[in-house]
């Protein structure tokens, strides 16, 4: 692939690729296709979604509208008119979903005891944690098993987050201090490619994605995840955008990478196994390497600096992890569980069938 | 400034785990050859088991390698 293919800007959509999935979205969708005319009142809507939901977490109109809601702030979700960024009513919006969502968070996810707060109690527990073993796993069916069709529906439910990789956790640099900020530069610095933009993980990942013939460009397919999917994500967003909750942001930025190195040297595996290149696997490859390396600064730098110079956020950090182990672990059961049931693990097929019909890498064409 | 300027190298010896090295220094193989350092801080494996060695690539967690005394 040429340099300057992986160097061309992100494409974005004129109106949204994706439909709604309830009233609220369906509202939402509806004020931002065009500017902002007043102040209209959301919340009794909000409500009815809140009462309907039974479970927050996977349930899509909520989901969806936290997902178009935190995409004002990061652009490329929908085109709109940039006064919505900050206008009363969405912010209101937003305050009373994540309330709701943070609550249930709280409620569900399993937050293991507390260790002293020092940075190596804290990176000990941290690696302990993120070392259990949580049964059958994604990465070890896309090694052994996954065909070109499954890989191209992983790819399709990473790229929620992996196009913008990293971005959720750098809204908390200014939110840290101190030996905390320092170590979250370190990692998201190596992640947007140490000043070289053709190195950035997100553009690794959309050369990748283009290599299995998918459209890099934000929001292609977002019809086809599930609402847990957009979960993920949007949790990662609340704790990166509210400062209150920087303690879990860098407790789930530990987490995250700690869980990340073994299983990227198996998605190499799959990939390669289905007579992809290093093309295609690049972005696995590089991450086997560079997450060995942030897993250690995220650790005791990040989490374990914080919980010292901050003992009263210990909770959160452990919290943050804990969260990102089980909404990201439901995530990859929910494709998990579809593959082994002989089924797809998207929300409605691939319009294209575009996987199926991508050229083996390295065949130029 | 004159810290900058020197970017004396450290290593911190990661409790059951790889070295992380930060700063500069050269990287070489037994004929003096230098090996690419892909990144500023890179963490280098002394469990032995690596894929990628010299550097880190996690599996020291999967064998339960430990450093402690
Ligand atoms: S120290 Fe990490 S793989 Fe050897």
């Amino acid at each position: 692939m040429a340099l300057s293919e992986t160097l061309t800007k992100q494409g974005t959509f004129p109106t949204p690729p994706f439909s709604a999935r309830g009233p609220l979205s369906v509202r939402l969708l509806d004020l931002l296709s065009a500017a902002p005319d007043g102040d209209p009142h959301l919340i009794p809507l909000a409500d009815e979604a809140l009462q309907a939901a039974t479970d927050i977490v996977h349930d899509d109109d909520i989901q969806l509208a936290l997902f178009l809601l935190y995409g004002l702030h990061y652009g490329s979700v929908v085109e709109t008119d940039d006064a919505w960024e900050w206008h009363p009513s969405l912010i209101a919006l937003r305050l009373h979903l994540e309330a709701a969502f943070e609550a249930e968070l709280r409620r569900v996810v399993p937050v293991p005891a507390l260790p002293e707060p020092s940075s190596a109690a804290v990176a000990a527990a941290l690696f302990a944690l993120t070392g259990e073993d949580s049964g059958p796993s994604l990465s070890r069916y896309i090694a052994a098993k996954a065909n070109r069709e499954q890989l191209a529906e992983f790819l399709v439910h990473r790229s929620i987050y992996t196009l913008k990789e990293a971005d959720p956790h750098s809204w908390a640099i200014p939110r840290l201090t101190g030996r905390a900020k320092a170590a979250m530069v370190e990692i998201q610095s190596d992640e947007y490619g140490g000043g070289r933009p053709e190195r950035m993980h997100a553009t690794i990942f959309a050369g990748m994605m283009r290599g299995l013939g998918l459209d890099d460009r934000y929001g292609s397919y977002v019809d086809q995840v599930p609402a847990v999917t957009l979960a993920s994500l949007n949790m990662m967003s609340m704790f990166g955008l509210n400062r209150r909750l920087r303690g879990a942001i860098a407790g789930h930025l530990a987490a995250f990478e700690m869980t990340s190195s073994i299983p990227c040297g198996l998605y190499s595996r799959g990939f390669r196994r289905n007579g992809f290149g290093q093309d295609v696997t690049w972005y696995f490859d590089e991450h086997v390497e560079a997450d060995a390396v942030h897993e250690q600064i995220a650790g005791r730098d990040l989490a374990g600096s914080l919980a010292e110079d901050e003992p009263s956020l210990l909770p959160d950090i452990l919290f943050g992890a804990a969260a990102c182990l089980t909404v990201d672990g439901w995530a990859g059961a929910h494709i998990l569980d579809a593959w082994t049931a002989g089924n797809s693990a998207l929300r409605v097929p691939l319009v294209t069938g575009a996987a199926a019909s991508a050229p083996a890498s390295g065949s130029e064409s | 400034m004159s810290d900058l300027n020197r970017a004396a190298p450290r290593i911190v010896a990661c409790p059951n785990g790889p070295l992380l090295v930060r700063g500069e220094l050269d990287l070489v193989t037994p004929e003096g050859d230098p090996i690419e350092r892909k990144r500023r801080t890179i963490a280098l494996c002394r469990c032995g088991v690596s894929s990628i060695k010299p550097f880190c690539d996690g599996t020291h967690k999967a064998i339960g390698f430990t450093t402690t005394e």
